[in-house]
């Protein structure tokens, strides 16, 4: 554990938690690159298309436009948004670390200010105005469709895997762990927040009511977390883990992003629509149904309310 | 209190003769190495076993960091030069007499002979939390304790901060800023040389470090430059013991003046944040401004103007607005 974690003495010797240490974050960043890297040379290996594949429309572009609505422009806002606080968060956070020092808490402390407003926007828009569900929730099929197109990457004996809907399973998935990590770092973040000087509160080192929660808890021997003022190490801890934990994540995000062969994706976020040969060539439009301009309701696994057919609007 | 021991733990001792030497052995021992040179805020960390290092380099016997000398544009003085040899020096105290007045206040007189002006430009923060040894955040820790609510912060900062509110204890640093001296800071493959004003750092840039100084860097030669030669100086330093005290605020000013007009004017603060705080927007108000009480009452209240106080040291608001109410009313 010392290794990971980050604990120093007190003048009376005993062990406190401070936090995790520089070298998880070295080992998240060597991860990172290892994953990346490792995944170029791999898909390269397995001779699967480094370009993006084109679907032959031809005679079954029946009712579907030219271009299709993937993202609105609100959700894609709130994309960029989300991202660049993200990328500021992770470079304010890791960069001062790595040795190129500036004022960074302030800066920090306010992207993940406009974080937190964009994920509650991100929350309401999607349970108003979109189907909530359809990024969220993920049944027994759609688990046995990711394990046919794990298969199929893993041997080129295997099947072609079924297309997906709007959203693959596997961005479901990465949703998923995004909510997770994000939300420990956020918690930990405002409570940390609170510690340091802002124009909205005067700062206060301690957390009274979490250390009287964990009071009774022990970790190691001698006991670490037991002590007063020991909750601020555990706070520190998970922030920390979540913050390399992200820098993993958002590596292969961006990675991916960028990749040619996936880079509808990223012009859907981008343009906000996708054309037709990439919507015939990479989803199932009975997942993904696009038809004659209406809202379609998705199947279960599929599409989601504002995957509409429409000529770009002038917004988008 | 931190446990005082009164025994040294044991180490190494070095005692290079050449800059170059002192560099190869900090680069060689690396955070294991300790730079000696007065030696009163290391023996403080030593004896008080907070700071255990296995080697200490004592620059001592290094001739060419000491004395002072005129350089082609004012004075050039070697980092171990003692305060005392400040204070006594002939052109020092006739054409820089802020720089002698800040060595002066400087401790007491056996102090100021061991005491080094480049130790007491780099001497570490007085905050006691991380003295004794609490893993505060300058530490390396996750806490400051003395800005916790209840915590004892009476010599503490009241702006500049950020997490940590320890201040600078250097009362030469203040008297550097206004004198716009240059700082040469070697280490063994480059030579920087900074303003004073940017040689100090505050923690929202280096929360473990209150100077640009690297590990392997060594400050080797301050530069008085002739700019501010004779000017009009003001020096004062509020202490609780006028005998021998750190400050708890002081001020040190330059002041070009044509009668009772500033034509020119730096003015730094210190005691009041992890470090020197020059205060431009002073200068800009009296700048080309005719002295009066007017004038020097609103210098004090834009002095503090962010400044926040903690629980228990608010009264450097209006320490610092009239000790800098004072520096601008003595040019009248």
């Amino acid at each position: 554990m010392g290794r990971w974690l980050d604990v120093e003495l007190n003048p009376w010797g005993q062990e406190v938690l401070q936090g995790i240490s520089l070298e998880l974050m070295y080992l998240a960043i060597a991860l990172a690159v290892l994953f990346v890297v490792g995944h170029m040379l791999w898909y390269r290996s397995r001779g699967f298309s480094e370009h993006e594949e084109t679907a032959d429309v031809q005679g079954s572009a029946a009712g579907i436009p030219e271009r299709i609505v993937r993202h609105t422009l609100p959700s894609r806002i709130f994309h960029w948004t989300m991202g660049a606080s993200m990328l500021v968060l992770l470079i304010t956070a890791f960069v001062p670390l790595l040795g190129l020092e500036f004022a960074w808490v302030t800066i920090h402390w306010i992207a993940g200010a406009v974080l937190i407003l964009t994920i509650i926007y991100h929350v309401i828009h999607s349970i108003v105005w979109q189907d909530f569900w359809s990024m969220m929730s993920m049944g027994a099929k759609d688990f046995r469709e990711a394990m046919g197109h794990f298969r199929h990457l893993l041997s080129s004996k295997s099947p072609e895997p079924e297309k997906p809907g709007k959203y693959p399973f596997d961005h479901r998935m990465y949703h998923w762990g995004i909510i997770v990590t994000s939300l420990l770092a956020i918690v930990t973040g405002v409570l940390m927040t609170l510690r340091i000087k802002t124009p909205f509160w005067e700062p206060d080192a301690y957390y009274p009511f979490v250390d009287q929660a964990v009071a009774g808890i022990e970790v190691g021997e001698p006991a670490i977390t037991a002590m007063p003022g020991a909750a601020t190490g555990l706070v520190f801890v998970i922030h920390g883990i979540a913050g390399v934990a992200l820098i993993i994540m958002v590596a292969a995000h961006i990675y991916f992003a960028i990749r040619p062969d996936k880079r509808y994706y990223l012009w859907g976020m981008i343009r906000g629509w996708i054309d037709r040969e990439q919507y015939l060539a990479h989803f199932d439009p009975d997942k993904w149904s696009v038809v004659d301009g209406s809202i379609q309701e998705s199947p279960p696994g599929g599409a989601i309310a504002d995957s509409t057919v429409s000529a770009p609007r002038a917004d988008d | 209190m931190a446990i005082i021991r009164d025994m040294i733990p044991a180490f190494e001792l070095f005692q290079p003769t050449t800059v170059e030497d002192a560099l190869a052995l900090m680069a060689e021992h690396g955070e294991a190495g300790w730079v000696l040179a007065g030696g009163l805020d290391s023996y403080d960390w030593f004896k008080d076993r907070i700071k255990k290092p296995e080697a200490v380099i004592d620059l001592g016997g290094i001739d060419e960091l000491n004395g002072i000398s005129d350089g082609q544009d004012g004075l050039e003085i070697g980092a171990m030069t003692t305060l005392t040899e400040i204070v006594r020096h002939e052109r020092v105290r006739s054409e820089y007499m802020l720089l002698a007045d800040a060595a002066e206040h400087v401790a007491t007189p056996q102090i100021r002979n061991q005491g080094t002006l480049g130790g007491n430009i780099i001497q570490d923060t007085r905050c006691w939390y991380y003295r004794s040894g609490w893993a505060c955040y300058r530490a390396g820790g996750n806490t400051c304790y003395a800005a916790a609510p209840e915590a004892m912060n009476r010599e503490h900062a009241i702006t500049g901060t950020s997490r940590c509110v320890a201040v600078s204890p250097s009362d030469t640093a203040p008297a550097l800023v206004a004198l716009d001296a240059k700082m040469t800071v070697r280490g063994r493959r480059s030579s920087n040389v900074y303003d004073a004003e940017d040689f100090f750092i505050g923690p929202a840039t280096d929360i473990t470090r209150m100077t640009v100084l690297e590990a392997g860097d060594l400050l080797t030669q301050i530069d008085i430059p002739s700019e501010w030669a004779n000017a009009h100086f003001y020096y004062e330093k509020i202490r609780d013991r006028g005998s021998w005290d750190f400050q708890l605020v002081s001020v040190a000013a330059a002041f070009k003046t044509s009668g009772n007009t500033i034509e020119d004017a730096r003015i730094a603060v210190n005691g009041i944040a992890p470090f020197p705080v020059r205060l431009d927007a002073v200068e800009r108000l009296v700048i080309g401004a005719a002295v009066d009480e007017a004038l020097a009452v609103e210098a004090g209240e834009i002095a503090i103007d962010g400044s926040r106080p903690l629980k228990h040291n608010e009264y450097k608001q209006p320490m610092t607005s009239n000790l800098v109410r004072r520096a601008v009313r003595s040019v009248a």
